[in-house]
C-alpha cells in the first residue's frame, strides 16, 4: 500500500464534492488506481471506464499505464474546454 | 525576461502586452495575438434558451501554469519567434469579457502566424480548464469539441483530449 493525493475537477469534482484528498492505494498504476475508487459507492460512478475522464500523474497529462509512486499527485477529470 | 504564462482573475489589456513584448527588440518585425472572448450563443442562434448569461473557468493550478510553459517551449522549438506570452483568465466572466490571450513576436510574420494558432490549438486541447456555462435552464459543463482535437492533429500531435 502506498499513499497518493488525489485531485478532482469540474464535473468530476462536483459529482463527488470533494476536490482533494489522500488515499491509501492498493494499485501501481493509475488505471488500475481508477478501477479501485469504482469500488467506492454509487458517485464514484463518474470514473466508470465508459466515461470521458482524463487523467494526470505529477501534473502532467498520463496513460492508465503509467506507474503510481508514493506520494503522487493524480488528478481526474473531464475533457479540458478552455480557450 | 518577463513571465510567458499568467493565469488570473483581472483583465488584461492586449495593447500593453504586446508593447512588452515587442518594444525593446528590434529583431521584431511581426506581432501576432489572438483573443478569444465569452461568447452569448443567443446572439449567434437567436434562440432564448441558448443565452449564455454568465461563465465559470475552472482549472488545475500548477498544472495548468505547467502544461503552457511546455507549450511554449514546444512553440519555440518548431518556430523561429523571439517571445510568447499566454494570458488565461479564470473565475466569473461575463459574454463580451476576455478569456484567453496568446501573442507571439518574430521577424517575420509566417512564423508568428503559425506560432500563435499552434499554441491556440495546443491550449484547447491540453491545458486543463473546464468551462461552466450559466444558461435559463441552470449551469452546464462545455463539452468538449472533437473539432479542436482535430485542429491539433494538424501540427502532427496525436494527443486527445
Amino acid at each position: 500500500m502506498m499513499q497518493v493525493h488525489l485531485r478532482y475537477f469540474a464535473s468530476i469534482r462536483e459529482a463527488l464534492g470533494c476536490g482533494s484528498e489522500a488515499w491509501q492505494t492498493a494499485a501501481t498504476t493509475v488505471g488500475a488506481l481508477r478501477t479501485e475508487l469504482l469500488g467506492r459507492g454509487a458517485a464514484f460512478q463518474c470514473l466508470a471506464a465508459d466515461k470521458p475522464v482524463r487523467m494526470a500523474l505529477n501534473q502532467v497529462m498520463c496513460q492508465p499505464s503509467d506507474a503510481l509512486t508514493p506520494g503522487c499527485e493524480v488528478g481526474f477529470f473531464p475533457p479540458v474546454t478552455g480557450g | 525576461m518577463s513571465a510567458r504564462v499568467s493565469i488570473q482573475t483581472e483583465d488584461f489589456n492586449l495593447a500593453q502586452e504586446i508593447e512588452r513584448l515587442r518594444l525593446n527588440d528590434a529583431r521584431v518585425g511581426a506581432v501576432c495575438s489572438f483573443v478569444g472572448t465569452v461568447r452569448d450563443t443567443r446572439a449567434l442562434t437567436g434562440q432564448a434558451h441558448d443565452e449564455v448569461q454568465a461563465m465559470a473557468l475552472e482549472h488545475y493550478p500548477g498544472m495548468t501554469e505547467k502544461s503552457i510553459e511546455a507549450m511554449i517551449d514546444a512553440a519555440h522549438q518548431r518556430f523561429d519567434i523571439y517571445q510568447a506570452r499566454v494570458i488565461h483568465r479564470v473565475g466569473e466572466l461575463a459574454p463580451t469579457d476576455q478569456i484567453v490571450m496568446v501573442a507571439v513576436t518574430s521577424a517575420h510574420r509566417g512564423e508568428s502566424f503559425k506560432a500563435c494558432e499552434f499554441l491556440m490549438d495546443y491550449l484547447k486541447t491540453q491545458a486543463p480548464f473546464w468551462k461552466k456555462e450559466h444558461t435559463p435552464q441552470g449551469a452546464q459543463w462545455v463539452d468538449a469539441r472533437v473539432t479542436d482535437d482535430q485542429a491539433l492533429a494538424r501540427w502532427g500531435i496525436q494527443a486527445a483530449n
